[in-house]
């Protein structure tokens, strides 16, 4: 009872730690048809500037504004890293390969993941932050006799509102639409008077906002070490092969799977919490090659 | 004139990796000898780039040739001759990649690239969690004790390493020489600028790809266990996919040009990589994402583009695209 208990919140707290880091990338993926490397990255920045910016207010865990502010603080430290690296990356090098296949623009953000990554050391310094006011300040509540942080209750519900929002921005707002548009077919959306380059911008910073908001938000529950953007690519790359590139929701089923899986797989056979990972998602690949949701690609003569 | 020129500048560069090496300091011949033989699994990712498919997972077949010997060893193999231990591990990662090459040539662009990184962190995985096996974070140590039935002392281990690697990875290179100038190679050139009109022309893509593929894995099994014979000890990391992902780098940083630029490319990088790691740790990743833009955005062809158009200037000829010649830059063929 209590395993299972210990299975299914650990599994939901992944699951949304999953779908929050990949979200913006798969979604990225949807509009512009580049697979972002250096999505990492910007969790990394994302990460780092919420445990810097807590730490610098309320050094020891004390500060001049009320300690629940901390919230707004990662979220406004989240999206301000989200809407200048994200447009910056996106106008001076991305833009360049956008038109030039599957493969360089991957290498390409691999580059920028490289930089950023010695970016981050020569800002913040190889010393590890905690920032862990946020998470402490809630204390623990006890579920079906299991003690449990109330922080990581809420992380489940932070991913919630992020999957509203990108629903709600998708579907119902003029920018939305437009960016349905430019996914069905770029050349006639921009024939139609959509200005393609400019979606690409936005598109490009929404999903950027998001992996540094939920870096920011994942700040406090472990110490913010240098390296901590390759193992969180490289885990959003597994959810979203399996749900499907482009699709966000696929990438909510993805998170939901993997989340489980993983949470089994620590309580049960903790040496192989990685490799069930990869394995079902090489498995998903090879029954279905374009993930759960993926869709039929065109091929064109 | 051409064809002989270049054959001239070929035995000549032989002849100086031959009749030099006596006269290099040890630690140079060590960073040498594992140039070349990381090399050979550049030049694998390279005939896959050249068909447009990136390998971000080619750690798996470096990885692989270096842990069949490691793991031999361990559980008693008797045999300490190198050549035989090489053969093993390029024999094992042949296999591997004949098997899944089965899965894994059924996909292109970006899925291809997710699927070898996909197998390269099994790989890792496995390799970091079952210590019995591979013995874990620790790795295992590797030792040859004969090299082609010539005893190793202190004093010549490393110029008998030297020139062992440096005749495999010369008939390596000869062997993917040979099969780039064949119906295969200009099949996969022709895949990369449009695999659809190459199908209906006939040729099967499947199998261009599949063999492709397994002759970059063998090189990757060759490389890496060449490497792990030199270095003497094995660990989990060379099948991390950074590591995967700094051999595309190697790859587009020599450029896809010739058989030769890979080789040419990874001597480069190791020296880069001796001096600037030591000058600054911390902005040794940022050199390299910083180099690698510069390639992408302003030189598609690598080293060797810019090598060959230096040639052709001194010579006072125009910089015409020989048949060896390949650039990444191309006209999107798909209309989008």
């Amino acid at each position: 009872m209590d395993e299972l208990t210990i299975v299914v919140l650990n599994g939901v707290l992944f699951a949304s730690y999953l779908f929050l880091v990949s979200a913006g990338l798969t979604f990225i993926y949807g509009v512009m048809r580049i697979l972002n490397v250096a999505h990492g990255s910007l969790y990394g920045l994302g990460a780092y500037m919420g445990a810097w910016l807590v730490l610098t207010l309320w050094p020891g865990g004390s500060g001049a504004l009320p300690p629940a502010w901390s919230y707004v603080v990662l979220l406004l430290g989240g999206i301000f890293v989200g809407v200048t690296v994200g447009p910056l990356l996106e106008r001076v090098f991305i833009r360049r390969v956008v038109d030039r296949g599957e493969v360089i623009p991957l290498v390409l953000t691999f580059a920028l993941f490289l930089i950023l990554e010695d970016v981050m050391k020569l800002l913040w310094g190889v010393n590890s932050y905690l920032a862990d006011m946020p998470y402490s300040m809630l204390g623990s509540i006890s579920l079906a006799e299991v003690s449990y942080p109330v922080y990581q209750l809420l992380l489940p519900l932070v991913a919630l509102v992020a999957a509203g929002l990108m629903w709600f921005v998708i579907n119902r707002t003029l920018f939305g639409k437009l960016v349905i548009s430019v996914i069905a077919d770029r050349e006639v959306s921009a024939a139609m008077g959509v200005n393609v380059p400019r979606i690409f911008t936005f598109a490009f910073a929404l999903g950027a906002v998001l992996a540094a908001v939920s870096g920011a938000f994942i700040a406090p529950m472990s110490a913010v070490v240098p390296g901590i953007s390759i193992e969180v690519i490289i885990l959003a790359f597994a959810v979203t092969t399996i749900g499907g590139l482009g699709s966000v929701p696929g990438a909510a089923i993805g998170a939901v799977l993997v989340g489980l899986l993983r949470a089994v797989a620590i309580q049960r056979w903790p040496e192989f919490d990685l490799f069930v990972v990869y394995a079902l998602m090489a498995l998903i690949l090879l029954i279905r090659p374009r993930g759960l949701f993926g869709g039929l690609e065109v091929r064109r003569i | 004139m051409r064809r002989l020129r270049d054959r001239r500048t070929l035995l000549l560069g032989l002849a100086l990796l031959l009749l030099i090496p006596p006269f290099l300091p040890g630690w140079l011949l060590f960073l040498l000898t594992v140039a070349f033989a990381k090399g050979l699994v550049v030049l694998g990712v390279v005939l896959l780039l050249r068909g447009d498919l990136v390998s971000f997972g080619h750690g798996l077949y470096y990885a692989g040739g270096a842990y069949a010997i490691g793991i031999a060893l361990k559980d008693g193999f008797p045999v300490r001759e190198a050549l035989a231990l090489v053969a093993l591990g390029t024999a094992f990662t042949t296999v591997l990649a004949a098997v899944v090459g089965l899965f894994i040539a059924r996909y292109r662009g970006i899925f291809f690239g997710m699927l070898s990184v996909a197998f390269t962190m099994i790989l890792y995985s496995l390799l970091l969690k079952l210590r019995w096996l591979s013995g874990g974070t620790d790795g295992i140590p590797v030792r040859a004790t004969t090299y082609v039935g010539l005893e190793t002392s202190a004093d010549t281990v490393r110029l008998i390493q030297y020139y062992f690697v440096l005749v495999l990875a010369a008939a390596a290179v000869y062997v993917a020489y040979r099969v780039a100038a064949s119906p295969l190679g200009y099949l996969m050139r022709a895949i990369y600028d449009n695999e659809i009109r190459v199908e209906y022309m006939g040729a099967s893509v499947h199998r261009a790809i599949y063999r492709t593929y397994v002759l970059a894995g063998a090189l990757g099994g060759l490389g890496g266990a060449l490497t792990a014979v030199t270095v003497g000890h094995i660990s989990p990391d060379m099948a991390y996919w950074t590591v995967s992902g700094e051999f595309v780098f190697v790859a587009l940083f020599g450029g896809l040009g010739s058989v030769f630029a890979p080789m040419i490319g990874s001597v480069v990088f190791e020296f880069v990589r001796n001096y600037a790691f030591k000058f600054s740790p911390y902005t040794w990743q940022m050199l390299l994402g910083g180099v690698l833009l510069v390639i992408i955005l302003f030189a598609p062809g690598g080293l060797w583009s810019m090598f060959e158009n230096l040639a052709a200037r001194r010579k006072r000829e125009p910089a015409q695209a020989p048949t060896e010649r390949m650039e990444v830059q191309r006209v999107p063929a798909e209309g989008r």
